[in-house]
């Protein structure tokens, strides 16, 4: 079918009900037991959207000269488009890895935890809490193999072959590590 | 009820991600049958999640009569969500069975079926979707796609069926 012409919209929450669900089909019901198959097949979903999105945002314009340029285009441009606010930090060792900070990553502002190892206890609560912060990073990490994918995807449409990989430590922040592939 | 405020994005990105996960999926599976389960469970899921969201922002009240559910669907929910509206029609004479109509779908801007998946259902998680929710308000239905523009229909027609309307269970306090 013909794409439109003009703006169509959707609501936000359509990309989040579907990419959600991705990591429930992939990493609870059909590869439960590997979950690094599940991530690789995500991440593959997202490196498609990644190099499509790219090649349509950056139509108009004029190829890159190096790759800080390209990836100052996924920290502005990119990021606005997608995510709706600017990365808040990026880092470079000059080597060829790259770290994109996210203080507010919009997929990941709705993850709620329950805690349902807090038992009332004070000094279970400790522990709880702690176990938490693990269980919530490890659920976390499962909603940032697609944008993961994303990234690599758009980066390489840009000419930047690299690895993408991500980290949280609170969230909704989180980061994702770029590595240049040489 | 009037137009719910909902945060809303291009398309694109949406668009862009379902036919991906598709992709996949056919990748994955090699079978389009499958797939077509796969993206009715996956919808299934999303419905039964996203009938809460949708309750909240969308102010309907709470439908009792299947006929006027499919109203609200076809003109709230999916306006809401897809941001077009659908068409009720074709109401079988006991009055649990229709269509819902859509002549405009976001879901296949840019989508062509390849020969090899003409049995493809490719919108099947829309009928997933409306499944789950209807289930949730105590609705058993049974929906599925009789007409597809992917494959050379005039439009898109989904067939929306009552199996059984389960009544409410108590203890429930309709006001929490």
């Amino acid at each position: 079918m013909a794409a439109p012409t003009g703006e169509r919209e959707v609501a936000e929450s359509c990309v989040e009900w579907v990419s959600m669900e991705t990591v429930e089909a992939y990493c609870r019901r059909l590869h439960p037991t590997k979950p690094e198959l599940a991530g690789r097949r995500i991440e593959a979903i997202g490196y498609q959207v990644g190099l499509q999105l790219a090649e349509r945002y950056t139509k108009e314009r004029p190829r890159f000269t190096d790759h800080l340029e390209a990836i100052k285009f996924i920290c502005k441009d990119f990021w606005v488009e997608i995510f709706k606010k600017q990365v808040d930090n990026l880092k470079t060792n000059h080597r060829g890895v790259f770290v994109l900070q996210d203080n507010q990553f919009r997929w990941l502002t709705h993850i709620s935890l329950d805690s349902p190892l807090y038992n009332g206890d004070r000094v279970t609560l400790e522990t709880s809490l702690s176990n938490n912060a693990v269980m919530a990073a490890r659920a976390a990490g499962q909603y940032l193999y697609f944008p993961c994918g994303l990234i690599r995807g758009a980066l390489t449409n840009l000419g930047v072959p690299c690895d993408v990989s991500a980290e949280v430590a609170n969230l909704p922040a989180c980061s994702f590590i770029i590595r240049i592939k040489a | 009820a009037s137009a719910p405020n909902v945060e809303k994005v291009n398309a694109e990105l949406f668009t862009l991600t379902y036919g991906a996960i598709v992709r996949q999926l056919l990748t994955d599976f090699e079978d389009v049958d499958e797939v077509n389960k796969q993206l009715d469970t996956m919808g299934y899921h999303i419905g039964i999640r996203l009938i809460d969201d949708f309750l909240s922002k969308s102010n309907v009240t709470r439908c009792t009569e299947f006929k006027e559910t499919a109203e609200v669907i076809a003109k709230v929910g999916f306006k809401m969500f897809l941001g077009v509206t659908a068409t009720v029609a074709n109401w079988d004479a006991d009055g649990t069975e229709c269509s819902l109509i859509l002549d405009d779908n976001p879901l296949v801007d840019y989508v062509e079926l390849p020969e090899t998946c003409q049995g493809l259902y490719y919108c099947n998680v829309l009928c997933g979707v409306i499944r789950g929710a209807l289930e949730m308000v105590s609705m058993r239905t049974e929906v599925k796609w009789v007409r597809d523009v992917l494959h050379g229909d005039d439009t898109f027609e989904m067939r929306l069926k009552l199996l059984k309307q389960v009544p409410e269970e108590y203890p429930y306090k309709d006001d929490e």
